[in-house]
């Protein structure tokens, strides 16, 4: 057995260790905690004018004179949109009148995974702009959908369901009026079936999407309070 | 204090006797995911070393409070906050940088050689020699990788320094370098394989360096005998 002096001195170093451990996760917790009050605020601001600043590339800013990050709403999920999970929906106002909204999709079909687009379109059914919000594509070849990449992007602004007509809406590779580099073809494929699925569901929801614009007036105190903890 | 000698020693040691990327292979996580561009591996290079001089200078101020047996949840906890509230900072003051490098910023705690320099090293040591250390250490781990961004990058897209507009600005677009007009590209290089392919022909380099140094210096030992 045991002399009790030495489970004493195990429990004393036990203790002891356990103490400056406690210590050590105290000073390291109050570090943290302290920083990121001090930081949070710039933080979130930091990531909402990210966030406008993104919008603002498929909204232009001449479109709209409201509070865009205020002015959302949650969509359903949609095979056309490629969401799986509510999105959100942008509506950009002037003079209270509403001129273009904003809107996540998916397109599912990339060529390592899901491709996110940011799709700004007209009242009209015109593309403002279109952004890849992330995506996984091959570097070098596939990425080129980035805009920091390439200004390929660029060039759905302007166009429609209309302009160019509906069986040209393909790479130039499969007939259609969208260019697309050599040696990586399913990843422009991808963005265009998006784009062009996006709008279908733009025109077949048009007149919902505007006829509740101006519910969401009512409700963004908890619509905010979501969008911030994010 | 600390004399010329020993300071000198450490930075033989850190850039390149001990290299953190080409002796001891540590830290080849970061190594092989983030040195497809220069401006990348130079970004994470910087923000490791300075996670490392922060880590090694605190593990050593505390070193004669810490009991040997918790001394590596203690140091893992320290670099973990350490490594926080540098991602909180850069979050917070440099957002576009902060959005480049995105998740690898926490990752740098996941990184052996910060937690290798703090226990080999910090844990024994007075603080300046430490802190020495670990700049030593980390300016050896930032050539490297500056090396391999260089070599992968000029290899898979034939330009030098793209991408930073995203740290400097979209001024600094003109910067970029575009070594090999209408380049078309070599995708091994950017890929994960590249990574290993263009390390492996590093160390080579350095092992073939090594070996005619010390060639050298035993011929010079058998003419001076």
């Amino acid at each position: 057995m045991m002399p009790p002096s030495l489970i004493q001195i195990a429990m004393r170093n036990a203790l002891r260790t356990g103490v400056i451990l406690f210590a050590f996760a105290i000073i390291a917790t109050s570090l943290l905690v302290f920083t990121f009050n001090r930081t949070q605020p710039r933080i979130e601001r930091s990531q909402q004018a990210a966030k406008l600043a993104l919008l603002n590339q498929v909204l232009p800013h001449a479109l709209y004179d409201n509070d865009l990050l205020d002015s959302h709403r949650a969509l359903p999920p949609d095979s056309r949109l490629g969401t799986r999970q509510p999105s959100t929906l942008w509506i950009a106002r002037r003079n209270q009148a509403v001129t273009a909204v904003a809107l996540e999709a998916i397109a599912p079909d990339g060529y390592s995974g899901d491709i996110h687009l940011l799709i700004g379109i007209d009242i009209n059914g015109r593309l403002t702009g279109v952004r890849v919000t992330e995506h996984r594509e091959t570097p070098g070849l596939g990425d080129y959908i980035d805009r920091s990449k390439s200004p390929w992007i660029e060039q759905f602004a302007g166009k429609s369901l209309r302009l160019p007509a509906s069986q040209q809406w393909e790479v130039t590779k499969d007939g259609g009026a969208f260019d697309a580099r050599a040696g990586a073809t399913i990843t422009p494929r991808a963005v265009v079936k998006a784009v062009r699925a996006a709008l279908n569901y733009f025109a077949s929801n048009r007149k919902a999407i505007l006829a509740s614009a101006p519910a969401n007036k009512a409700t963004p105190t908890k619509e905010n309070a979501h969008d911030h903890r994010q | 204090m600390i004399t010329a000698s020993e300071f000198s020693n450490l930075f033989q040691n850190g850039l390149n006797k001990q290299n953190a990327g080409l002796v001891q292979l540590l830290g080849l996580c970061p190594l092989l995911a983030i040195s497809n561009t220069l401006v990348n591996a130079l970004a994470l290079g910087l923000a490791t070393m300075l996670v490392m001089v922060f880590s090694s200078g605190a593990v050593s101020g505390v070193r004669n409070f810490v009991p040997h047996e918790i001394r590596i949840p203690v140091f893992v906890l320290i670099i973990a906050a350490l490594v926080t509230v540098i991602d909180l900072l850069m979050h917070a003051y440099v957002h576009r940088l902060y959005l480049v490098l995105g998740i690898f910023i926490p990752l740098i705690t996941t990184n052996c050689i910060v937690l290798a320099r703090a226990d080999a090293f910090a844990s024994k040591n007075h603080p300046l020699h430490s802190v020495i250390d670990a700049f030593a250490m980390g300016l050896g781990l930032t050539m490297v990788l500056v090396v391999l961004g260089g070599m992968r990058e000029l290899a898979g897209q034939g330009t030098l320094l793209s991408g930073l507009d995203l740290v400097f600005g979209e001024t600094a677009k003109q910067f970029v370098l575009h070594v090999l007009p209408n380049y078309q590209g070599f995708l091994l290089a950017i890929l994960p394989p590249g990574a290993f392919i263009a390390l492996g022909l590093l160390i080579a380099a350095h092992n073939w360096n090594k070996a005619r140094a010390d060639q050298r210096a035993h011929a010079a030992l058998l003419a001076a005998a």
